[in-house]
């Protein structure tokens, strides 16, 4: 018995040191991808974000972030290029369901939603009341706007956002809600068809 | 000591880490090709060392098994993989531990390891394969930020294709005649007894 004792503790020993570091490298068992540990992180730290200057679809100018936002509203934010044909397109509609169920809850002047541009270039004023009036984005509380582009870099820094070319004149890139609270710190990423996920976490931030 | 093994690693070695570049544009080249290069790199580099014939117990052997196993695990981690490409800490790393704690480990510990443990952890690798396959394939979500659906799906069909290919490889010997030391009846007995 002893032996055999002795024949399994070091085996023993790395499955528990192995075990652990897994543990620690997944935060538990909860993030195994670059995404969830995004989310994860943003849930349990809420992480300020820097201050970013958008123009929005009539020329005027928005703030992001930072100092703007204390004691101002909630802020919903996506990330969208308008010539998107896929997924972009599926989130808007989704979006204007969430705006639909914000103004019903009594929420819509104490809420903004935002579908923020990465392709500044592209994406003109034009383009983007192109993009609102498909969506029936109305410009009151959800509103389309663009970075600036020599911002492009910190907004994505700030939000950890990936970005890749698809190859074909399009891009890939998360695709969430996120969440900015009073105190203008990101607090919720959600999936853009988790409705009740981020109505919740919007009463919760009230 | 064999130099024509320690000049192998580091050339593959090297090979790595100067067209990381474009190894890693695609993610079936970065986790299929590169990754095994550095752990084939690690096992050169050690066995050119004359660890494989350094004398460790059975206890130790099947330790060092274990250590790679946890290893690949680690490396099988959608979110490191990403990690490594935008994350220069990361990428030291994965140069680091891939060499180290799979090549290394297996070269000094795999071939001195129990029988039955080598036989599971082989099992296990063909399944988690295939597991990894289904997921890749069938995911709702991208896995990696770093890479395009598409290039999901085809590091899915690769996995599936490297567990079909191991799963081949690893019962070609089963057909082959016993090695000597296999024809003794007794050496099964004597392994679990121990």
């Amino acid at each position: 018995m002893r032996s055999f004792l002795r024949y399994l503790l070091p085996s023993c020993a790395v499955i528990l040191l192995g075990g652990g570091a897994v543990w620690a490298a997944t935060d538990g068992f909860r993030a195994f991808t670059e995404e969830g540990a995004r989310r994860l992180h943003v849930a349990e730290h809420r992480p300020g974000i820097p201050e970013l200057i958008l123009e929005d679809m009539n020329g005027g100018k928005l703030t992001l972030g930072g100092q703007s936002q204390k004691s101002g509203k909630i802020t919903l934010v996506e990330f969208i290029y308008t010539t998107c044909p896929t997924i972009c397109q599926t989130a808007g509609s989704e979006y204007a369901g969430l705006r639909d169920r914000l103004s019903e809850a009594g929420l819509g002047d104490r809420v903004r939603l935002l579908s923020v541009s990465f392709d500044p270039l592209l994406d003109t004023p034009q383009q983007m009341r192109e993009y609102a009036k498909n969506h029936d984005a109305e410009g009151a509380i959800w509103t389309v706007a663009r970075i600036r582009p020599q911002d492009l870099g910190l907004m994505k820094r700030g939000f950890r956002l990936r970005v890749i070319p698809d190859g074909m004149g399009g891009y890939q890139h998360n695709a969430a809600i996120h969440l900015i609270d009073r105190a203008g710190r990101l607090s919720g990423i959600f999936n853009t068809d988790d409705v009740n996920g981020v109505m919740g976490a919007v009463r919760g931030r009230l | 000591m064999s130099p024509v093994r320690i000049i192998l690693s580091i050339g593959l070695l090297g090979g790595c880490v100067l067209f990381r570049h474009s190894i890693e544009a695609d993610p079936v080249t970065h986790v299929l090709i590169q990754l095994p290069l550095l752990a084939i790199s690690g096992h050169l580099f050690v066995s050119g060392l004359g660890g494989h014939k350094l004398r460790i117990t059975e206890p130790v052997a099947n330790a060092f098994s274990l250590v790679a196993v946890f290893a690949i695990l680690f490396w099988m981690l959608p979110r490191y993989i990403d990690a490594a490409l935008v994350n220069p800490v990361a990428e030291l790393a994965k140069f680091v531990s891939i060499p180290i704690f799979i090549g290394g480990t297996l070269a000094t510990g795999w071939a001195k390891s129990n029988p039955f443990l080598r036989g599971f952890l082989k099992a296990n690798a063909i399944s988690m394969l295939g597991v990894l396959a289904f997921l890749y394939i069938q995911a709702p979500v991208r896995i990696c930020n770093s890479y395009l659906v598409a290039d999901q799906e085809r590091l899915g069909f690769a996995f599936l294709i490297s567990a079909f290919g191991l799963a081949i490889a690893w019962s070609i010997p089963l057909f082959a005649p016993p090695p000597k030391e296999m024809k003794n009846s007794k050496f099964l007995m004597r392994k679990t007894a121990r």
